[in-house]
């Protein structure tokens, strides 16, 4: 259909995102997201504009504010250990 | 049949007798709500109730309202159909074979059904003024910056804002009044909408305005579409508007702009579902990398994925300038062409979506096509500036919306307006 994208890219992208895709699932990604990045090819005609955005940094003083508790920020985990959350292994 | 408006049904109720007293607002699902589920239309966030409320949330109960349920939606806001909700899709009240907009169409759906008398939704790119205008209610997507975000689920932080949705201007107008204002909880609020008073605004004095039509938003729209849309600009005219032509060249790239920075934000703030604080958990066999992609494949539907992933991609090295860095530069010629039209027009006008309700089932299968119904609605975003879309009648039976853009924080100049276009 296109070949702006190819199936070994859709999986290096999907390893970045940590997404685990089946075959056809990387095909059908390689069709679609082919045909969208075409469409965004139209953006190489944009001309370069000469803008300042007026941005300013908003900050507050580092102060001790109220927060959840730790049972609170716990209670979505599907598992805790020692009042902390539990993961898989790193190594 | 339900609608399928709703993912959870609550009775929250407020406190005191504020403005919204005996109001029932369904808030979208993607808002914060203590102690009950905000799935965010996802399988990830099926079993997350959320540790805290938003600060539109306590708006709303401070000023007495009930909220009555979470609204449905397209999964973490990524759809213009509310068909990629994991809880199954919303049908029109209108006419219930077709698609009552998204994402926000939970939301619209429950106020076109009377089901809540008022509504919150968010509009990322369109996602509160598509459905109003698929259900034939009034939305508002205000100024970047007028709502606080704190307590939103975030899809893509520069562009998204909540706004409010209603069956009458003025409705809508009182409930943006309540959740307008600065908040210290998100540093992109301003000054602007803290002793607001748009529903005093909205009384329909056009008498001397002047409307601008940018061409580009109305040549590719649907004929029926178009038809109505003319007909309201009559209206305006009979009421002592002005319309004038005004072209936005930059509009022609809004749509692939929008999704590049949309996705490449997506992307990022995705990153956060890994299944061991909250959300689908992958379990805690092999390494992290192995869950996490566990939990992350079981809990994404397929538009979620492929935003995450074209979003990844146009970040990556050797992408970047090609994709993210040319739609920033789109962004600001966007910004550049509105900033030049209102030193001329006060409002712009334009229909709200370039086509009628499609119907279910009939939007998925091509992306590209889905993200083309946005061409009207996205370039605001991409502006910060404030719309709203109300109804202007019907063609073949189906709701018509007209979308009003204003300047920056010129949300009583749409609100007025709109009320002329609704008498």
């Amino acid at each position: 259909m296109t070949d702006a994208v190819d199936a070994e890219e859709i999986r290096h992208v999907a390893d970045l995102a940590r997404l685990d895709l089946a075959d056809d699932e990387v095909e059908e990604f390689v069709d679609q997201c082919g045909a969208i990045l075409e469409h965004f090819e139209q953006l190489e005609e944009v001309p370069e504009v000469d803008a300042d955005p007026d941005l300013v940094n908003v900050m507050r003083p580092d102060e001790v504010e109220e927060s959840l508790s730790q049972a609170e920020a716990l209670a979505n985990a599907e598992e805790s250990e020692d009042g902390r959350f539990k993961g898989p292994n790193v190594s | 049949m339900s609608l399928n408006a709703f993912i959870t049904e609550t009775d929250i109720e407020g406190e005191g007798d504020g403005p919204l007293d005996d109001t029932t607002v369904a808030v979208k699902d993607n808002i914060s709500t203590e102690g009950v589920p905000t799935t965010c239309g996802s399988r990830m966030l099926e079993d997350y109730d959320a540790p805290y409320d938003a600060t539109v949330v306590e708006r709303l109960t401070d000023a007495g309202a009930t909220i009555v349920g979470k609204a449905n939606m397209d999964e973490f806001g990524m759809g213009t159909t509310t068909e990629t909700s994991y809880f199954g899709a919303t049908k029109n009240p209108v006419d219930e074979d077709r698609v009552p907009g998204g994402s926000s169409g939970g939301s619209a759906a429950a106020v076109a059904a009377s089901e809540a008398d008022v509504a919150l939704g968010s509009d990322t790119g369109g996602s509160v003024r598509c459905p109003a205008a698929f259900c034939g209610v009034v939305g508002i997507k205000p100024t970047y910056g007028l709502v606080s975000r704190y307590g939103l689920v975030a899809y893509a932080n520069s562009l998204e804002q909540i706004g409010p949705i209603a069956p009458t201007v003025e409705e809508a107008a009182e409930l943006l009044d309540v959740i307008a204002g600065p908040d210290p909880r998100d540093g992109t609020t301003r000054e602007a909408g803290a002793d607001s008073d748009y529903a005093g605004a909205a009384e329909g004095d056009v008498d001397g305005l002047t409307v601008g039509v940018p061409t580009e938003l109305v040549e590719g729209a649907d004929e029926r579409v178009v038809e109505r849309f003319e007909d309201a600009l009559d209206d305006l005219r009979a009421q002592g508007a002005e319309t004038v032509e005004v072209s936005l060249p930059s509009v022609e790239y809004a749509v692939a702009a929008y999704y590049v920075i949309a996705m490449s934000e997506a992307s990022s703030n995705l990153a956060r579902f890994d299944g061991v604080r909250y959300g689908n958990s992958g379990g805690f066999d092999g390494n992290w990398n192995e869950t996490f992609a566990k939990a992350r494949s079981e809990g994404f539907g397929d538009e979620v994925k492929r935003r995450v992933l074209l979003g990844t991609y146009a970040l990556s090295a050797g992408y970047h300038d090609k994709y993210y860095k040319q739609a920033q530069e789109a962004r600001s010629w966007v910004k550049q062409d509105f900033d030049e039209a209102f030193e001329d027009v006060d409002v712009l006008a334009s229909p709200t979506m370039p086509v009628l309700p499609p119907k279910l089932g009939e939007s998925l299968d091509d992306p590209v096509q889905m993200y083309l119904a946005d061409a009207n609605t996205t370039p605001v975003n991409l502006a910060n500036l404030p719309a709203i879309s109300v109804p202007a009648g019907e063609a073949d039976g189906l709701p018509v919306g007209l979308q009003l853009v204003g300047p920056k924080f010129g949300e009583e100049t749409i609100v007025n307006a709109a009320a002329a276009v609704e008498e």
